[in-house]
């Protein structure tokens, strides 16, 4: 029971004021969508070969996607997992976590250039005689989504091998058990229970990915829904089909919401990875397999990145940087990092607020979930499908390209939203709770509140969402990709041009900077929110 | 006779030095606060920490060489004892055979240990339906089937409710009256170690204090 | 500290807006949306700026859109809104297209000059130049090329060619066009043999050429008959030549064309009709690779004289190209799956 009377604070502003915002963002584009449906008919698109094509084959790289990503991260994790000691381990898995925060183009133009035509396999294969091989297609799509996924679905298999209790592999050992019967009977179960949710989390990243298809995609044979919807609107200007597609987007999407809140497992980000208690693991008489598996899982996954930065070193580099355009883009991107994730955060903060005043002080949890929930509307309405909404709403009263850095600072905001909510939740939570009867009583609310009270609780975590939702912005293409132009341009936009007239060592040169600058922003941010009080206590990443 | 002398061991900033002379003849209860090192001790008999220095002797051959999965060893902990996924039976049979390869005569050697705890019937259960009680008998019915002459219990009644406890505790000294085994108990509660009339000694500063009955502090 | 910090920033600012208020420099600037080739470096793009604003007094802005089918798209996305004031490289199978946007007007120019294949009646785009799509071979790796867009269909697959997207490139649409020209109904079956030959679709020619092509990476790919003319009469080789097919070649024609919104209707008409003056015409040859749609003599590159010359001009009209054009696209996309 409230001991105040809550008429003093108005709790409900904030959550009020950002669900009002994100309505507007996604309803009236939606709802122009629908509109403009009402002279299509969405169901048409499936009479059409090639559509009906396209949506197979969103399905099926997803699925494969997903299949390869946890299919591979299982013996990974279980390498890692039995090899406690060994030097770098640490870094290593935190190098996992690096495809979070490295942007999509940047990924891909590394795995071009070990995987690519011109790249370092086919300089091996080819002298060895091989046909060379063609990342343009399905190969290079599955690839990227490995690359991407496979290290986040290790990082929370390791967490739940991790979490087996230590009698569990002392039982191990004193029964007897080999390498067969310790996975059949200690680790597989531990690793069973996350491996439906993580498919369900990976399947939609990849039925939704747009950058990896539209880059590795390479024509008409290997194009999925958004890609399509894309394409409609930027090859044929035919909005019929760019209305049509969009909505049977938005109906997948919403199935796939539905169907993972069936197997709803709170699927770790693998954020915060915990030690376990004890070092003891029983001595694998496998030991050089894990070795083998442990070092091609690391190379897969870093070598990418020494492609690039090696490419980067070319003698086009420095001209690169200086061309008008980078600098251009350079400034573009970093604008819309910080607004984006500036945006982002605030509505973040104003939802969760809100929403945990209605959990603590009424008790009403559910409720409480579903307006956070509502901050992970992008998972319904991707991108692009977003984007098309804004453009036949705002057509009319606007010049989209002239407005195309705040559509796409829109855009990506509610991109990162997910995240900031995720990652905030539980510190704003755990403020709240620990000290709701004192303030109350103390008659502490509002801004005072915040100021006092949650922000230097959450004043760290904070500066990580900030920091990732920075990333994310600045090195998006999706939301850019629609409305970009020589007069909007930024650096993913400006790298996915160099890289699609196959101007390989400019694409280097920009891919490089763009890496620096999500780099840059990450650190600065997360620096900036810890303070100068706080020196050299910054977050780890 | 189980033979520990000085077995000493350095873990963090913590020194142990442990000595101790455990027979069949009765129970040898490790009494100590929590973070005395009583897991450790049992950790290094068992083998899943290995000594700097010291002995360890049972029945004049010295098991420190030996890798833990060949000591003639078998422990029962405080909790996660059995693997929840699998039955009753499959839990037991891990005793006998690690890929569960288990032949009728097998089954029936089962049945009868679940029988000896008084679990008759349970076979097809799932442990994870269990209670609390009922797993820690499993647990120990898997113990006897290893029929190894050492059992190490670290803390086994420590989770249980009173009267479970009461119950698992007469349940134990039946068993190793019948089975003449070596047993080392490590418990914070004076009274599991007086029901099961065992011999108590004292962990204090990483250091086993030989001790009668008579000169036990109090904790 | 604070105070002087609020001083600086409130002189910045006064001189910022002083300088944005200022009236802008009096003299105009032509938008000119064009594709990305014609205003690179080597691209007829610099010497025609020079040449223009010399008469003109006047600034040349030229927009580069990623490709010519992008001019069209992009005007229309952009609507009533548009900054171009004109349109210069859309091709003549789209003209039908933009003309149904409503966002062109009639150019004003004297066409008297032009001189082409086909003929000319249209009154709101200026064509500036052409050329027939043709395949490019490298006679090094191939010593016999196929002779007829039969043979090419029914040559053994292991003979690869590039081709780019008739979504997104104008050779992509004319091959497109070409086979149907040629196959009629039968387009779809000719697609489905000639599928297993395609290395890659491109989204654009300069991908095709240059980084694929010209490194090497498939013996032949969509280009012009013009394309062996640059390496002619500037690389000095005679390695790269155009194969002539009996059953004709597709026509392309470029034209440019002046927006209703544009705010400079003289200036841009002028542009127009300067694309058809002789100094603008010469130029065109080794900096678009491309022949001039007026007659201009001895200007013309005499390597120009050993391309291949097609026996027909093939050219579906630019109304049945726009009904159809969507149909084909599928039907393409069907086969080429």
């Amino acid at each position: 029971m409230p001991l105040t009377s809550d008429n003093s604070s108005r709790w409900w502003l904030p959550g009020l004021i950002a669900l009002i915002i994100l309505v507007l963002m996604t309803g009236l584009p939606l709802a122009a969508l629908l509109f403009s449906a009402t002279d299509v008919a969405p169901t048409e698109v499936f009479s059409n070969n090639y559509f009906r094509r396209v949506i197979w084959f969103s399905f099926y790289q997803a699925v494969l996607s997903a299949s390869l990503s946890v299919g591979l991260a299982i013996p990974v994790a279980q390498a890692l997992s039995r090899e406690q000691i060994f030097p770098g381990r640490k870094l290593l898995i935190n190098l996992y976590s690096l495809s979070l925060v490295i942007p999509t183009l940047v990924a891909i133009f590394g795995i071009v250039a070990v995987f690519g035509r011109t790249g370092w396999l086919n300089s091996i294969t080819g002298t060895l005689g091989f046909n060379p091989f063609s990342i343009y297609g399905l190969s290079g799509i599955l690839i990227a989504h490995v690359f991407f996924n496979m290290p986040l679905a290790t990082r929370v298999l390791i967490q739940s091998l991790d979490n087996i209790p230590n009698e569990q592999w002392r039982l191990a050992t004193q029964l007897r058990m080999g390498g067969l019967a310790q996975f059949r009977f200690v680790e597989w179960p531990a690793m069973r229970r996350q491996i439906v949710g993580l498919f369900m989390l990976i399947f939609t990243l990849c039925f939704t990915s747009f950058t990896i298809v539209l880059t590795l995609g390479g024509g008409p044979r290997a194009t999925t829904v958004e890609v399509a919807i894309y394409q409609a609107l930027r090859f044929d200007f035919d909005i019929n089909i760019a209305v049509s597609l969009a909505i049977v987007q938005l109906v997948f999407c919403v199935a796939l919401l539905l169907v993972s809140a069936l197997f709803k497992q709170q699927s770790p980000l693998g954020f915060g990875h915990q030690a376990p208690d004890s070092l003891f693991r029983p001595a694998s008489g496998y030991r050089w397999l894990n070795a083998l598996i442990i070092v091609v899982a690391s190379l897969f996954v870093s070598l990418p990145l020494v492609g690039l930065f090696i490419s980067a070193v070319n003698p086009a580099t420095i001209k690169v940087l200086l061309h008008a355009n980078t600098i251009k883009a350079s400034i573009n991107t970093v604008i819309i990092a910080l607004v984006a994730s500036g945006i982002s955060v605030v509505m973040g903060i104003g939802l969760l607020i809100s929403s945990r005043h209605i959990r603590i002080r009424y008790g009403k949890h559910r409720l409480g979930q579903w307006i956070q929930q509502a901050g992970n509307i992008i998972l319904v309405m991707p991108p692009v499908v977003l984007g098309t909404g804004l453009f036949l709403l705002l057509r009319n009263v606007a010049d989209v390209f002239s407005i195309a850095l705040v559509l796409a600072i829109l855009i990506n905001s509610l991109m990162a939203l997910p995240f900031v909510l995720r990652i905030l939740d539980g510190p704003l939570m755990q403020a709240a709770e620990q000290h709701d009867r004192l303030i109350q009583s103390l008659g502490i609310h509002g801004w005072s509140r915040w100021r006092l009270l949650d922000w230097p609780l959450v004043r760290k975590p904070l500066g990580f969402a900030m920091a990732i939702s920075a990333t994310l912005a600045a090195g998006d293409l999706s939301a850019i990709a629609l409305f970009g132009s020589e007069r909007a341009l930024t650096l993913p936009l400006l790298l996915f041009q160099r890289m699609g007239s196959y101007r390989f060592h400019e694409a280097a040169a920009t891919a490089a900077l763009l890496l620096a600058v999500c780099l840059i922003l990450f650190l600065a941010l997360q620096a900036l929110a810890n303070g100068r009080t706080d020196r050299g206590n910054y977050a780890d990443t | 006779m189980l033979t520990l002398e000085n077995l000493s061991l350095k873990l963090g900033s913590n020194h142990y030095s442990f000595n101790l002379q455990a027979n069949t003849h009765r129970v040898s209860a490790i009494l100590g606060k929590s973070g005395s090192g009583k897991s450790t001790l049992l950790n290094l008999i068992a083998g899943f920490l290995s000594a700097d220095s010291g002995t360890l002797q049972w029945q004049e051959n010295s098991l420190l060489k030996m890798p833990a999965n060949q000591r003639p060893v078998t422990t029962l902990f405080q909790q996660h004892n059995l693997f929840t996924h699998l039955t009753v039976e499959q839990n037991i049979g891990l005793g006998i055979s690690p890929d569960l390869n288990l032949t009728t005569r097998d089954e029936k050697n089962i049945k009868s240990v679940l029988e000896e705890v008084g679990l008759d019937g349970y076979a097809k259960n799932n442990a994870h339906k269990l209670s609390g009680g009922e797993q820690q008998r499993v647990a120990l019915a898997r113990c006897l089937m290893r029929k190894q002459p050492i059992l190490l219990l670290d803390e086994p009644f420590s989770a249980l409710d009173e009267s479970t406890r009461y119950e698992m505790i007469e349940l134990t000294r039946k068993v190793i009256d019948q089975h003449t085994l070596c047993v080392v108990l490590v418990t914070h509660n004076k009274d599991d170690a007086r029901m099961l009339n065992a011999l108590e000694y004292k962990l204090t500063g990483g250091e086993l204090l030989i001790n009668t009955p008579r000169n036990i502090l109090e904790l | 500290m604070i105070t002087s910090f609020r001083r600086t920033a409130t002189i910045s600012l006064t001189v910022a807006l002083c300088l944005v208020a200022l009236p802008s420099h009096a003299a105009k600037t032509l938008t000119v949306y064009t594709y990305e080739s014609f205003t690179s470096e080597w691209g007829p793009g610099p010497v025609i700026k020079t040449a223009f604003e010399k008469q003109c007094d006047c600034t040349l802005d030229f927009v580069a859109i990623d490709s010519s089918a992008g001019i069209l798209n992009r005007v229309q996305l952009e609507g009533k809104s548009s900054k171009a004031d004109v349109v210069l490289g859309l091709d003549y199978n789209l003209m039908a297209l933009a003309q149904d946007t409503g966002l062109l007007t009639e150019s004003g120019t004297d066409l008297s000059a032009v001189k082409l294949p086909v003929d000319w009646t249209s009154d709101v785009f200026v064509p500036f130049d052409y050329g027939h799509f043709a395949f490019v071979y490298d006679t090094k790796v191939l010593a016999e090329p196929p002779t007829s867009l039969e043979e090419l269909v029914n040559a053994p697959d292991d003979l690869k060619i590039i081709i780019q997207d008739p979504r997104t490139s104008t050779p992509g649409l004319g091959l497109m066009l070409w086979v149907k020209a040629v196959y009629g109904d039968k387009a779809a079956d000719a697609w489905e043999k000639l599928q297993p030959k395609i290395l890659t679709v491109t989204k654009g020619w300069s991908e095709a050429y240059f980084s694929l092509f010209l490194n090497g990476e498939a013996p032949m790919v969509l280009s012009y008959d013009t394309s062996p003319g640059y390496h002619m009469a500037v690389d000095k080789t005679e390695q790269y030549q155009a194969a002539a097919f009996d059953e004709g070649h597709y026509l392309q024609i470029e034209v440019a064309a002046l927006l209703k919104s544009s705010p400079n209707q003289e200036l841009g008409q002028s542009f127009l009709q300067f694309m058809l003056s002789k100094e603008a015409q010469a130029a065109l040859p080794l900096t678009n690779v491309m022949y001039p749609s007026t007659d201009i003599g001895d200007a013309l590159p005499p390597e120009f004289s050993k391309l291949i010359k097609p026996t027909k001009s093939l050219l579906l009209d630019t109304n049945t190209v726009r009904d159809n054009r969507k149909a084909w696209i599928n039907e393409w996309l069907d086969a080429a799956n």
